[in-house]
């Protein structure tokens, strides 16, 4: 017990604000290095025989969320010394505090029929107070990783006070067959690799698809017509239409606006690429770069007032902010090497990049204007990367070098911890990070 | 010579592949970007003796021209590549062209997209310089997606950063 009040202590004078537990639980993310908060997850109780299964599942992705972002360990079962028996039980703080648990998460499940309800509750052991509410999650037996999703989102926000992720799902393009001739088909998967579902057949080549701000449609690049095209596939039913550009022998490079009712994309003409807005109601265009070099790879800030890009009007891939209606603009990259494919934070202080440098791709955040670059990543090729809804983690993919190089996709902490690849089968390219669902 | 080699064992090998990738055209011949295919009857017609035959365009003339990283500049090499397609061109007007653009993999997807489509269309800028009637010919751009040679390495980038004119039999209405 000393020796843990110690250990804290220290930690305390060596993070600073990083870990402040004094008072309620509470983890602030900082870039400093952090001790992550132990938490224990004793298996959810089953309310019914059929809720066996889902209790133990559960629970135990709850514990792999919590543990899988590098800020939590779990202390293992093996360590408790009381049990949980009941949801309504008191808890016997004493036994928490004494296997240096600081959080415990309690749960109860319920299946009728193929009706799933998962109810928890999130104790700050050293406090002896429950933190936040009890809460209850309601959906199917088929579903149980969302309802196990959303527990871990709760007790994420609760203890860091930012939005969770894991309630999310991710677009991406599903790689198989030789370098010379790959076979790309879009897919869908959970943020963490769970439930892959195919949206097209690779019949044609398909590229980098995007996310609309609501998750219920996707913007791609198709090479169905033998001349990229941007197609708009709407995820429930997996129909798809071209979208109408302005004119132009190539269309890519699509995002939706943040209202989901415009999309920025690059066409180019006569070797020259530019930005253009297309407007999908009105279908009404805008031509927003006139320079004769290549402009591409667009992403609007939160607020939707500024697109940021690169461009090579330097002479090299640079990254650029200009107003969301064109006009003049302002280059942010000035590091050695070249930047592209920028992504505008959801928070909006950050943009994220591929840099490449002396033959090494990098994945890298800058802040907007153009300070504070960090390299979170460094392969023989990193590139687009993507942000979780909540800002914290980066999905990117990472392409292995050689006659038989297979792209996958890999995440990274915007601190550049917790480097992960996505559990998938096959290869896997051009993530796009949806929104928590509802 | 030894490029000419390299392409004609490309051909063959993309000939045996070219049935599982639909045309642009509407379902025959092609090879998805790999740029040998031709979309008029799906064979490679002809003989490479025969001057007016596709197979000498792809083989005897060169179908393709290489590029410097990073660059859209025709090399002297390229140029005389090209005089000879150009020549062909205005020789056997019965033929159009989609000259596509590709990269190597050292660089990102959309830049590498763009890219391509600067070196397809300075392909194109040069053939109509030489009198081929620009509505003969399309382009567009593969970027990095469809590589001829496929290690990591300056003698299989310098293969995959290219641009090839892909013939299709189509008698012009106009």
């Amino acid at each position: 017990m000393m020796k843990r009040i110690l250990t804290l202590l220290v930690t305390l004078m060596l993070a600073g604000p990083a870990l402040a537990q004094n008072g309620p639980l509470r983890l602030t993310i900082t870039d400093g290095v952090i001790e992550p908060i132990t938490f224990a997850v004793p298996s959810f109780q089953a309310e019914t025989f059929e809720a066996q299964q889902a209790a133990l599942d559960i629970s135990r992705l709850v514990a792999q969320n919590l543990a899988g972002t590098g800020l939590f360990r779990e202390v293992p079962a093996a360590a408790f010394i009381s049990q949980i028996s009941s949801f309504a039980q008191p808890v016997a703080f004493a036994d928490w505090r004494a296997i240096n648990a600081q959080a415990l998460i309690v749960g109860a499940v319920n299946v009728s029929g193929n009706q799933l309800t998962v109810k928890f509750r999130l104790y700050d052991v050293f406090s002896g107070q429950e933190l936040g509410e009890g809460l209850q999650f309601a959906g199917t037996v088929a579903g149980w990783r969302r309802m196990g999703h959303k527990v871990s989102d709760a007790v994420y926000s609760r203890i860091t006070g930012e939005g969770g992720f894991f309630d999310s799902r991710v677009v991406f393009v599903s790689e198989s067959g030789p370098k010379d001739n790959r076979q790309k088909r879009l897919a869908i998967m959970d943020y963490d690799g769970a439930n892959v579902q195919f949206l097209t057949d690779s019949s044609s080549i398909v590229l980098a698809p995007r996310f609309s701000p609501s998750g219920d449609r996707v913007l791609y690049t198709s090479f169905e017509s033998g001349f990229p095209r941007i197609n708009v596939l709407n995820v429930a039913n997996v129909g798809r239409q071209q979208l109408q550009t302005a004119p132009g022998e190539m269309a890519f490079s699509p995002r939706f606006s943040r209202d989901g009712r415009q999309v920025i994309y690059s066409l180019s003409n006569g070797g020259n690429t530019d930005i253009f807005r297309t407007d999908l109601a009105t279908g009404q265009h805008m031509q927003l770069t006139t320079a004769p070099s290549i402009e591409t790879a667009p992403s609007l800030s939160p607020d939707g007032s500024q697109i940021v890009f690169e461009s090579d009007r330097s002479g090299t891939q640079q990254l650029y902010i200009m107003s969301a209606n064109g006009g003049e603009a302002r280059r942010i990259s000035f590091g050695d090497g070249r930047y592209g494919t920028p992504v505008w934070s959801p928070r909006g202080d950050l943009v994220a990049f591929t840099k490449q440098n002396a033959g090494r791709f990098h994945i890298g955040v800058m802040r907007t204007d153009g300070s504070e670059e960090r390299l979170l990543t460094s392969s023989f090729l990193d590139e687009g990367p993507t942000w979780s809804p909540n800002g914290r983690v980066i999905m990117f993919s990472r392409e292995t070098q050689g006659a038989g190089g297979t792209s996958s996709m890999f995440s990274v902490d915007i601190s550049g911890r917790n480097l992960k690849a996505l559990p998938l089968q096959g290869g896997a390219s051009d993530p796009s990070w949806g929104p928590l669902q509802p | 010579m030894t490029l000419f080699k390299k392409a004609a064992v490309v051909l063959l090998m993309l000939a045996t592949t070219a049935c599982t990738n639909p045309d642009r055209f509407g379902g025959n011949g092609g090879a998805d970007g790999a740029g040998a295919g031709l979309g008029a009857n799906g064979a490679l017609a002809g003989s490479a003796n025969d001057p007016a035959s596709p197979l000498f365009f792809n083989q005897t003339i060169g179908d393709r021209v290489l590029f410097a990283v990073d660059t859209s500049t025709i090399t002297p090499e390229g140029q005389t590549i090209l005089n000879g397609q150009a020549q062909w061109l205005l020789a056997n007007a019965d033929y159009r062209a989609v000259i596509e653009g590709h990269a190597d993999e050292q660089g990102t997807r959309e830049y590498n997209l763009a890219l391509g489509q600067r070196r397809a269309n300075a392909v194109r800028e040069y053939l109509v310089s030489r009198g081929v009637p620009s509505q003969r010919l399309q382009v567009t751009s593969f970027g990095k997606e469809r590589p001829v040679q496929v290690c990591s390495n300056e003698s299989c980038y310098s293969q995959n950063r290219r641009a090839v004119t892909v013939l299709s039999f189509s008698a012009i209405t106009s």
